[in-house]
């Protein structure tokens, strides 16, 4: 019996049971763009990065069951000009100062902005007012950068335990806020060994005093973009794998 | 006791006086314009230099991180972001509590600063100035400029180009990048300089230090072919201040303050940069976004002063560097016992200390230090730090605060272009009476007030970071020149 798979972009991609296009790309080294997306939380599509064309019709990669012989438009110019509109949506909509932002070079948001050569804002910045809440001996939340992809919201939530995090007010008004009366963060039970400390793709949830420590270079994505990072964490797994069969 | 009684910055009467412009000044870093009153017999009545940009660096760092401010501030400038950069992490050191630096990042950080002097001054000479002390004032416009250098003197453009292109890659090394790298963090740095970074410097230091000598030569040949021009031209005495090293030498990274009156007599000595307060105090005038320093002790009248390196290369008992000392006594010895004023004199102090840093990378680069991988150091929090440096174009001195939140609550700074306002609308009123006064005006006769502003290579970006202790006002004027309307507010 032949493995089931997809057509991504003309390309025959296996996938078992239950994985997702994404999953199934992913496990390829086909990168399909992406930032409210980690392999350890479930799909929450709400980011949009990761609209494919599936069989003709636009669905999230990475909540769509894959199905044998599904043919999926990837990397086309038509995709990749929506996509660079959604990530100029973001930047406006926040304020995404790379210039001076320690996560830069680490970050998801400015990695797909270079992978999708988006070459400036487009849109009027809206330049909202959130104040940075410093409460926390160990950690800095920058509101300035948040995108909405709620990670910090699922880690606490489903990982950690303790629901720090959440989404509050709705449309435009929408923003990320913390469990405690106070609204600070130093009056939470939050701590930086927490999941959610780790999972944020832009610079939200900083720890505090080692910013800008690591050199320009050495950086995550100085040493490799994001779209080769993928090809060549499935090629090493890969590579475990037949190690393992040996 | 107000600005008013500077002769020429404000004339008697303005009605009816014809105004010119000269907006925007040409082949200096950031925007500003010098605006002359004249009177019916084009006499020169008033001259200022105005800065036009506005800036905000001093009220947007407030509440951020201190951490960041280093990468932050030096987007103040995009020719001497090193100095900011440095100076932030100078001031920052104190927050964090690295009151001695490894010796490691402290001579990476020394080299980085020394790469940017070097990167900064070959662009101001070669670039910049050297079109109108080359070819003349009033030479025809379109060819002073760098490539009407590269076409008639090949090889002076070639090599600095190539000098500017060593300091910036000095700085890529030691940074990360040419421009706005982030290689200085609170506390020490966070690259080191491999042995195979530096032999590939090294390879090519010699002929740097070369160059750089020719430079030199070139500038003092120039001020000897026309010492009438050259030692007079907007010429004003004034006060002089610096850091110097602790042993009186030159040092562009460290030291203590030192003021000489305008005869070349010590008036402060030693004094502790982190007192700068005690020594400094800044004056706002409504028709410039630049303030204007003066010493507190003099007042404003008497305690304006100038800063760089005209001032850097008379302030100091010594350079350090054999090539360089030699050209600072030839240099002192021309002033026959006398400080030299002239500010086309500025270029000649100028290129020495282009050899200087030179000669200093040259000393620093075989150093295994540079290599090392003790990089940080820290103790105990402080609130505030103040951090000096000297900057290509001069004295620069950051002042922060940092609450118990490790957020930035305030900021000070005090940029080197900022000590030369009143120096540069000095030289700039010299000028103006000394060549325009009752003359038809032509572009060359203007060029001269930008030569003028030119030799104290402003960088008129970095001058204007401040927001909300200024008073802003707009002022509308009739065809006479009367004010019919005001708005003015307060921040």
């Amino acid at each position: 019996m032949t493995q089931a798979s997809i057509l991504l972009d003309g390309l025959p991609i296996p996938f078992v049971a239950g994985q997702t296009i994404m999953d199934a790309a992913t496990a390829a080294g086909i990168f399909i763009p992406h930032l409210c997306h980690h392999p350890d939380f479930k799909p929450q599509g709400s980011c949009k990065l990761c609209t494919v064309k599936a069989n003709g019709r636009h669905v999230s990669a990475c909540f769509t069951p894959a199905r044998d012989g599904m043919e999926v438009e990837n990397n086309t110019p038509d995709l990749n000009d929506k996509r660079r509109t959604l990530l100029q949506m973001l930047f406006v909509e926040g304020n995404h100062f790379c210039p001076s932002c320690e996560k830069s070079g680490n970050c998801m948001l400015q990695a797909l902005a270079y992978e999708l050569e988006m070459l400036s804002p487009h849109f009027d910045q809206f330049y909202p007012d959130r104040p940075v809440d410093a409460s926390h001996p160990e950690v800095l939340l920058d509101f300035n950068r948040c995108i909405l992809c709620e990670l910090c919201v699922r880690a606490s939530r489903d990982v950690d335990g303790k629901s720090v995090f959440a989404l509050s007010g709705r449309g435009i008004g929408k923003h990320l806020i913390v469990n405690a009366e106070s609204g600070r963060l130093a009056d939470t039970n939050f701590s930086w060994a927490d999941k959610a400390a780790q999972v944020c793709p832009v610079g939200v949830i900083l720890r505090k005093r080692v910013g800008f420590a690591v050199p320009i270079g050495k950086r995550r994505y100085d040493v490799e973009p994001i779209g080769m990072q993928v090809e060549r964490m499935a090629a090493r797994s890969a590579g475990e794998e037949g190690m393992d069969g040996d | 006791m107000r600005g008013e009684h500077f002769e020429l910055e404000t004339a008697a009467a303005a009605d009816g006086l014809r105004r010119v412009a000269i907006d925007p000044v040409s082949r200096v870093e950031g925007h500003g314009k010098v605006t002359l009153l004249l009177d019916e017999n084009d006499q020169v009545q008033q001259v200022r230099l105005h800065i036009v940009e506005f800036r905000g660096f001093e009220a947007f760092i407030r509440g951020r991180p201190y951490w960041e401010v280093p990468v932050m501030v030096q987007r103040l400038c995009g020719i001497c972001p090193v100095s900011h950069h440095l100076a932030a992490a100078k001031a920052l050191d104190h927050v964090v509590g690295a009151s001695q630096l490894t010796a490691s990042a402290g001579k990476l950080r020394r080299l980085m600063h020394y790469g940017q002097i070097l990167q900064s001054h070959a662009l101001h000479f070669f670039h910049l100035a050297s079109p109108d002390l080359l070819f003349g004032f009033e030479s025809e416009a379109g060819r002073r400029n760098i490539v009407g250098v590269a076409a008639a003197y090949p090889e002076v453009a070639r090599q600095g180009v190539l000098l500017r292109r060593f300091g910036q890659e000095v700085i890529r090394l030691t940074a990360g990048k040419r421009i706005h790298g982030t290689g200085a963090i609170p506390g020490g740095v966070n690259r080191a300089v491999s042995r195979q970074e530096r032999d590939g410097l090294l390879a090519d230091i010699g002929q740097i230090v070369g160059w750089s000598r020719d430079a030199v030569q070139l500038v003092k040949r120039l001020h000897a072919a026309d010492p009438a021009l050259y030692d007079v031209f907007g010429t004003f005495r004034s006060n002089i201040v610096s850091l110097v090293g602790s042993d009186g030498e030159l040092d562009f990274y460290d030291g203590q303050l030192r003021v000489r009156d305008a005869d070349g007599g010590i008036l402060v000595d030693g004094f502790d940069v982190a007192n700068y307060q005690q020594l400094i105090r800044e004056e706002v005038k409504a028709w410039s976004y630049m303030k204007f320093p003066f010493l507190a002790a003099l007042g404003p009248q008497q305690g304006w002063y100038k800063v760089g390196p005209l001032a850097r290369v008379q302030n100091c008992d010594r350079i350090a560097t054999p090539l360089a000392e030699a050209e600072r006594r030839e240099f002192i010895d021309y002033g026959r016992g006398k400080p030299i004023h002239a500010p086309l004199a500025y270029h000649w102090a100028r290129m020495i200390e282009l050899l200087h840093a030179a000669e200093t990378i040259a000393d620093l680069l075989p150093d295994e230090a540079l290599s090392g991988s003790e990089l940080v150091a820290s103790g105990e929090r402080s609130r505030e730090g103040i951090g000096v440096i000297e900057a290509p174009r001069g004295t620069l001195i950051h002042h922060y605060q940092v609450d118990d939140n490790d957020l930035v609550s305030s900021c000070n700074l005090i940029v080197s272009t900022t000590h030369n306002n009143q120096p540069m609308n000095e030289a700039i009123r010299r000028v103006a009476r000394r060549y325009l006064g009752g003359r038809e005006l032509t572009e060359g006769l203007l060029n001269h007030i930008e030569v003028a502003i030119r030799a104290f290579d402003p960088c008129l970006s970095c001058a204007t970071h401040a927001l909300g202790q200024m008073p802003l006002q707009l002022e509308l004027l009739d065809a006479a020149g009367t004010v019919v309307g005001r708005l003015a507010s307060a921040s």
